[in-house]
């Protein structure tokens, strides 16, 4: 007998007990989102939430990212700069960084030496303060947002933002590889002291940009 | 067949060992294979409790994380609720676990996943170690995962010439201590920061990068000191080996919560993932992540969500072809004693556990006892629910689990999917002292109730040690007091919600304290 039949026939004998028993239907009573907001208070709950995690929140508009992101690049020191697939020409076009490309075949050495990353993102939840990459365009594979140091990450503000967690898993394809960030990577490991950065990128900053994608 | 493996040895002529069944043709089972001797849960933990570095640490991390917690459950106002769904979400899966195994493998097949079945833990080693000889490397690296410690996964890996690098922070701590983990959610929460220091220094550089020069205590230069360590291993790494929180049955995406990153490493660098996953770890659907992703955070580390959430499902939409992650994918699915356990009508619910550690951190016992006393991956109360469960009572440290509580009923209280822990412990003892019918390794037997004054022993081994810290026990022995006034009616004061949703446990004739004072006055 392989495995898998021993296993499937032990749960069988051992659930057998349940037999024709009627099943309570699973509660979905909970609630679809926690509070009353107008667009603008969300992205406000967005922004503090994401400043409790110590990501640094910038605001800016179509006008206005070109010259924030070439600062935020400037003032970290950056050298060179990722850039995925799709991510709009323009908001990169005052910046003095050198350009990488994200191409498949990179290895992680080269990603490795690269300074700061910038995507956008597939969503945002205001009440969990997170972002959520899919790996579609603009946002590259998963390996860039994680390997440099400096992640830069563009929110379109307000249709890019939802509320909740179960508003976001219905716009989410499970397809795709997902990954939730919520402020930079932290541990809290060593009697239980909060430090910022241990793998992923040490300063995590996000650009919440006003006005809907053209 | 082979014994449940759960980090620690078991021992033979215990209490709650197999016998023959009432039925005439049931096998009788192997004895749990003799060991070298694991301490009963009271010698362990009177180590611990004389301790005072150690009760000093836990005390303060167990009263942070848990006063934090009850904030961040407090921002949710539909908090029962979703505790409530939480529950019923596992509790279906369980009741239909082979058609939603079925489907996952479905799915992640699909994906471009390949999956393998393990009945116990030599059979989920030989497959991982066969699958990573099979790559050609010598070398893994390794995120967090319970289901690989309980199965013992590195001392396999390492004597089949394969090292095994854990790369979570704590983990890295245990490791390089050469020590075990004491918490679930902070593994090594038992080392202050000289001692880390001191553990860094001396062996960082027997097994890569060492440590940098004239290395300090501030937690955040340790970080950067493992930060740099484990960077050249996950740079290079081409293998590596995972468990994960949930797999979701319609869609075959797993999914991990994590904080530090070094799970994103292990899940999208190297070119070979293989996750070791417990068989009740999948989720009938997509929708249903709606509840633990905010349940999970909150109760664990009482954050609105953990840094990092990784989910994928197979090898993507081009199967690999993009380069997005590895480009093979393998999924093993463990049994090792939760079929057992989902057998037992009242100890299943114990199978609903998401690893949150809230548990533990409001737990009296494990406050001053540890983590280590429990002898396996699963501390605190859900350990003394599980492991025994697992396992079986077959041993000197399983038998005694089951007294490791004081039945106060605070781990019930804040369970995100509300496992009644104290329920499962009174069963838990009944079987050990009066025997009974059981599964073990898929087939029903009867246990004989413990031999001689053992089982007895063993409780009365714990209730000493409860009763000679009288702050360890109060709460619950009040409890237990006015229960056996007031049952079956509610409880006042703190216990009301407690009965307020289900029946009381079936209560012991005497409590420990008349216990204790009846075996003291003797000896007397
Ligand atoms: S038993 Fe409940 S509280 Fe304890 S770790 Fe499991 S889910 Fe969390």
């Amino acid at each position: 007998m392989s495995s898998r039949d021993r296993v499937l026939g032990r749960i069988r004998r051992a659930t057998a007990g349940y037999g024709a028993a009627p099943e309570p239907a699973v509660p979905r009573d909970y609630l679809r989102v926690h509070g009353v907001r107008t667009p603008a208070g969300t992205a406000d709950l967005l922004a503090a939430h994401l400043a409790e995690y110590r990501a640094r929140v910038h605001r800016t508009d179509g006008d206005g990212i070109a010259a924030l992101l070439a600062r935020l690049l400037a003032e970290r020191g950056a050298r060179t700069v990722l850039v995925p697939p799709g991510l709009p020409p323009y908001w990169l076009a005052e910046a003095r960084a050198t350009r990488v490309e994200d191409r498949p075949g990179s290895d992680p050495y080269e990603l490795d030496a690269v300074d700061s990353v910038v995507t956008g993102c597939a969503l945002a939840i205001a009440e969990t303060g997170t972002i959520v990459l899919d790996a579609g365009p603009g946002q590259g594979r998963r390996r860039i947002t994680l390997i440099p140091d400096h992640h830069v990450c563009v929110v379109r503000v307000p249709d890019q933002v939802v509320d909740s967690v179960p508003q976001a898993l219905p716009l989410l394809d499970p397809a795709r590889p997902l990954t939730w960030i919520s402020g930079p990577s932290a541990t809290s490991d060593i009697e239980l002291d909060r430090v910022e950065g241990v793998h992923g990128p040490r300063t995590l900053e996000v650009v919440l940009l006003a006005g809907r994608a053209q | 067949m082979s014994g449940t493996f759960m980090g620690m040895p078991g021992m033979p002529g215990m209490p709650g060992m197999p016998e023959r069944s009432d039925r005439p043709d049931a096998p009788e089972l192997p004895a749990t294979p003799a060991l070298p001797d694991f301490p009963a849960f009271p010698d362990a933990a009177r180590q611990a409790v004389g301790d005072p570095v150690l009760r000093a640490n836990l005390r303060r991390a167990t009263h942070t994380i848990r006063d934090k917690r009850a904030r961040a459950v407090a921002e949710l106002a539909d908090w029962d609720r979703l505790r409530a769904a939480g529950k019923a979400i596992k509790d279906h899966t369980l009741r239909h676990l082979d058609r939603y195994l079925v489907q996952l493998e479905e799915a992640v097949t699909a994906a471009g996943g390949t999956v393998h079945w393990a009945a116990d833990a030599d059979e989920a080693n030989r497959i991982v170690t066969g699958l990573v000889l099979a790559t050609g490397h010598r070398e893994v690296v390794k995120v967090k995962s319970m289901a690989t410690q309980e199965i013992g996964l590195n001392e396999a890996l390492e004597a089949a010439g394969i090292a095994a690098y854990e790369t979570d922070l704590a983990e890295l701590i245990v490791q390089l201590g050469h020590d075990r983990p004491s918490h679930i959610l902070v593994p090594a929460i038992h080392r202050n920061r000289a001692e880390i220091r001191e553990i860094f220094a001396a062996e960082m550089g027997r097994r890569g990068r060492p440590a940098p020069e004239g290395l300090g205590d501030d937690p955040r230069e340790l970080a950067e000191a493992a930060r740099l360590h484990l960077r050249e291993k996950f740079l290079r790494a081409k293998v590596a080996v995972s468990g994960a929180n949930f797999m979701v049955a319609e869609t075959g995406t797993m999914v991990v919560f994590e904080s530090e990153g070094n799970g994103r490493m292990c899940l999208t660098l190297p070119e070979t993932l293989i996750s070791v996953v417990g068989i009740e770890k999948v989720v009938p659907t997509f929708r249903d992540l709606e509840v633990f992703l905010q349940t999970l955070p909150r109760s664990s580390t009482a954050e609105r969500m953990n840094p990092y959430t990784t989910m994928w499902t197979g090898l993507g939409p081009s199967r690999g072809a993009d380069d997005d992650g590895p480009s093979a994918f393998h999924l093993v699915l463990l049994d090792n004693g939760r079929t057992d356990t989902l057998a037992d009508e009242v100890g299943r619910q114990a199978l609903r556990c998401i690893r949150c550690s809230a548990c533990l951190n409001v737990c009296p016992v494990y406050e001053r006892a540890g983590g280590h006393a429990y002898g396996s991956v699963y501390p605190g109360p859900i350990g003394a629910v599980l492991s025994p469960q697992l396992r079986g009572t077959g041993s000197a440290i399983d038998a005694s689990l089951p007294y490791a509580s004081t039945l106060c009923g605070a781990c019930y209280e804040v369970c995100p999917v509300a496992i009644d822990i104290p329920e499962v412990l009174v069963h838990l003892r009944e079987r050990v002292a009066q025997g009974g019918p059981v599964t073990r390794e898929g087939i029903r037997v009867r246990i004989r109730p413990a031999r001689g004054h053992t089982a007895e022993r063993a409780a009365m081994r714990a209730a000493r040690l409860l009763l000679d810290r009288p702050g360890a026990l109060r709460a619950g022995e009040r409890l237990l007091a006015r229960a056996r006034r007031l049952r079956p009616r509610r409880l006042p004061g703190p216990g009301r919600a407690w009965t307020d949703s289900r029946e009381l446990p079936q209560l012991p004739a005497q409590s420990f304290r008349d216990w204790w004072a009846r075996e003291r006055g003797d000896r007397a």
